[in-house]
């Protein structure tokens, strides 16, 4: 019997984690833009001084993750578990950066939507009471993701306006069973929903009813309305995914106006970055949610906010294939009180 | 929602993307184009000059264009041709260099080998593949015809 | 004027590429192949080479100009030397342009790395 289920697949938490620390590192173009003064920390150089972007981007979720640590006034010792993921085949960045941490890894892929996957598993960890102490993270990188899902960086092409940029860089979370919040109060896990979007430069299109599905499943199973939250953010819909779900939802009977927006569509300025539909990859929602998002609550702006990241899982391979993209977004959601 | 089928929804998010700059893209592929076969028509005239047959000529062009292309790409400059030009440098033979030269680059991590050697011809592999095999077919064809 | 005329038909090669990548889900690297092959083709059937007589460059530099190559090399090679002729020629022909495009691949390889976009 489940006793934390509440209607058709949204969990309660009784116990709710609360946040202890966060933090998020950028590369140079997130640090250049719209959102810029929110990020801990903004790189000069992608690479970092190492010799690939995959293991830049390893680098960056490690000392990400060691930051945020840090940032909660703990040490890795005090750690249960690290729950994190990425983008590259068979989440590399996540990996290796665990290899370095040396505590307790379980490793999740849910592409794009990684930040909200390790957040409502993490907290249904600690809400369970299996730990007290839990680091939820994810990252990409644009070089990286460039080269295994489109082209490489010299290769003469043009982007379509559809297209969306990957975000470089890493946010952590840490999640406790005892703290003064924000807290994590409700989980509403996503299902697939494949609205037969074939073509790999309009994710935002391919994602958006997924995060429509979830949006409306958590409205109903909590009985929360839009108004009864400050903030409704999804990962990285971009600019057209986001213009998607606010007609949708319109069409549905929730009106968001004021109250939604998408993070591929607040990091950057798609006029003075040239970054077209805006921002995607799973450091998208993460660096906003613990730059921007956190930030603003602990001044006191947003009190309640549902964060629904987004993720695409589709592999280029199976493109190729000529099937279409299955997409998924799951929400949590974060409220400065307990309830 | 769920009355929505895939092919309205289709319809819906075409109307939501940007069209593509037409009349500005056209006019930048003419002279991105243009441009890079009036230093290709140079080099020919200046090796015509030279004394050159016109097969040497042709050649000896198609290498020189190859190598200003492979260089741009390995300057980092090709790329920026390409987002302003579109087609107008992605169809010139130093189009083609450039499809060889990103990605021979961009695997060097993966080794002088299976990284390098081996994915430069990603892009340009097909290009081949279909222009040897097709010229065959037009020389068979030509023995053929001939008869 | 050949430089004129080099420009005009050169970028409407270009031109039509462009099109073709905006208007349908082609990537620059069908457009090379397809290219290509129709460079191949209108060589094979004669259409080519009054092309090529009018635009000198702006018609050889395209890849459709690379693909008439092939197919005239092709077919001088068939009338030469009959079957093995037909298979030798296109790349005999192209034989400079593949084997410049092979080595400075490889050396700006080693020499540069790609730098991410901003």
């Amino acid at each position: 019997m489940s006793l934390k289920k509440i209607g058709e697949r949204t969990f309660k938490l009784n116990n709710p984690p609360s946040i202890l620390g966060n933090y998020s590192i950028v590369g140079p173009k997130e640090g250049d833009g719209p959102l810029k003064d929110y990020f801990d920390e903004i790189l000069e150089d992608d690479l970092w001084g190492e010799e690939s972007f995959e293991k830049a981007e390893t680098k960056i979720q490690e000392q990400t993750i060691r930051a945020a640590i840090e940032n909660a006034n703990l040490s890795l010792s005090d750690i249960d578990l690290l729950l994190s993921g990425d983008l590259l085949n068979q989440i590399v960045a996540s990996g290796y950066s665990a290899r370095g941490l040396s505590i307790p890894f379980i490793g999740l892929y849910g592409a794009c939507s990684t930040m909200t996957e390790s957040l409502a598993v993490g907290a249904m960890f600690i809400d369970g009471g299996f730990g007290d102490k839990i680091v939820c993270a994810t990252s990409s990188h644009f070089s990286s993701a460039e080269r295994q899902f489109r082209f490489p960086l010299e290769y003469a092409s043009q982007r379509k306006f559809s297209a969306q940029w990957t975000v470089t860089g890493s946010g952590a979370t840490i999640l406790s069973a005892a703290g003064e919040g924000p807290f994590i109060t409700y989980v509403t896990p996503g299902k697939i929903v494949d609205p037969g979007i074939k073509d790999a430069s309009n994710m935002g299109a391919a994602m958006a009813p997924a995060a429509i599905d979830t949006l409306i499943s958590h409205f109903k199973d909590t009985g929360f309305e839009p108004s009864d939250y400050d903030l409704i953010i999804t990962g990285d819909l971009g600019i057209i995914g986001k213009s998607i779900v606010m007609d949708m939802m319109k069409e549905e009977g929730y009106d968001l106006e004021g109250i939604f927006t998408d993070c591929g569509a607040e990091i950057f300025d798609p006029y003075k970055q040239d970054t077209h539909a805006g921002g995607s990859g799973c450091g998208c929602s993460a660096v906003v949610f613990n730059g921007y998002i956190l930030k603003e609550m602990k001044k006191g702006r947003f009190k309640r906010v549902l964060l629904a990241a987004t993720g695409a899982l589709h592999s280029p391979l199976i493109t190729q294939q000529g099937e279409s993209i299955p997409s998924i977004s799951h929400a949590v959601t974060i409220d400065i009180n307990r309830i | 929602m769920d009355n929505l089928n895939n092919k309205d929804y289709q319809k819906f998010v075409e109307e939501k993307i940007p069209k593509p700059t037409y009349a500005r893209n056209i006019i930048l592929a003419f002279l991105v184009g243009g441009a890079i076969c009036t230093i290709g028509e140079f080099i020919m005239n200046y090796l015509s000059n030279k004394g050159l047959d016109e097969e040497a000529v042709s050649s000896a062009t198609s290498i020189i264009m190859v190598f200003l292309g492979a260089l741009l790409t390995g300057l980092g400059i090709y790329d920026q041709i390409g987002k302003f030009g579109g087609a107008g440098a992605a169809v010139p033979i130093t189009g083609f260099a450039n499809s060889i030269v990103a990605p021979a680059m961009e695997f060097k991590k993966e080794g002088f080998i299976f990284g390098v050697a081996s994915k430069m011809f990603v892009i340009a592999g097909p290009v081949l593949v279909y222009g040897v095999s097709s010229s065959i077919i037009v020389g068979i064809l030509t023995i053929l015809f001939q008869r | 004027m050949e430089y004129l005329k080099a420009f005009i038909v050169g970028g409407a090669i270009c031109v039509i590429g462009q099109i073709i990548l905006d208007r349908t889900k082609f990537t620059p690297a069908h457009i090379l192949v397809s290219f290509l092959t129709l460079g191949v083709i209108l060589g094979g059937v004669g259409v080519y080479e009054p092309i090529a007589k009018f635009g000198g460059a702006g018609a050889t530099i395209p890849i459709t100009g690379f693909g008439y190559a092939l197919s005239q090399g092709a077919i001088k090679g068939a009338k030469a030397n009959g079957i093995i002729g037909a298979f030798t020629g296109g790349l005999q022909a192209a034989a400079g342009g593949i084997a410049a495009a092979i080595i400075f691949g490889y050396i700006m390889a080693v020499i540069f790395n790609p730098k991410t976009k901003n």
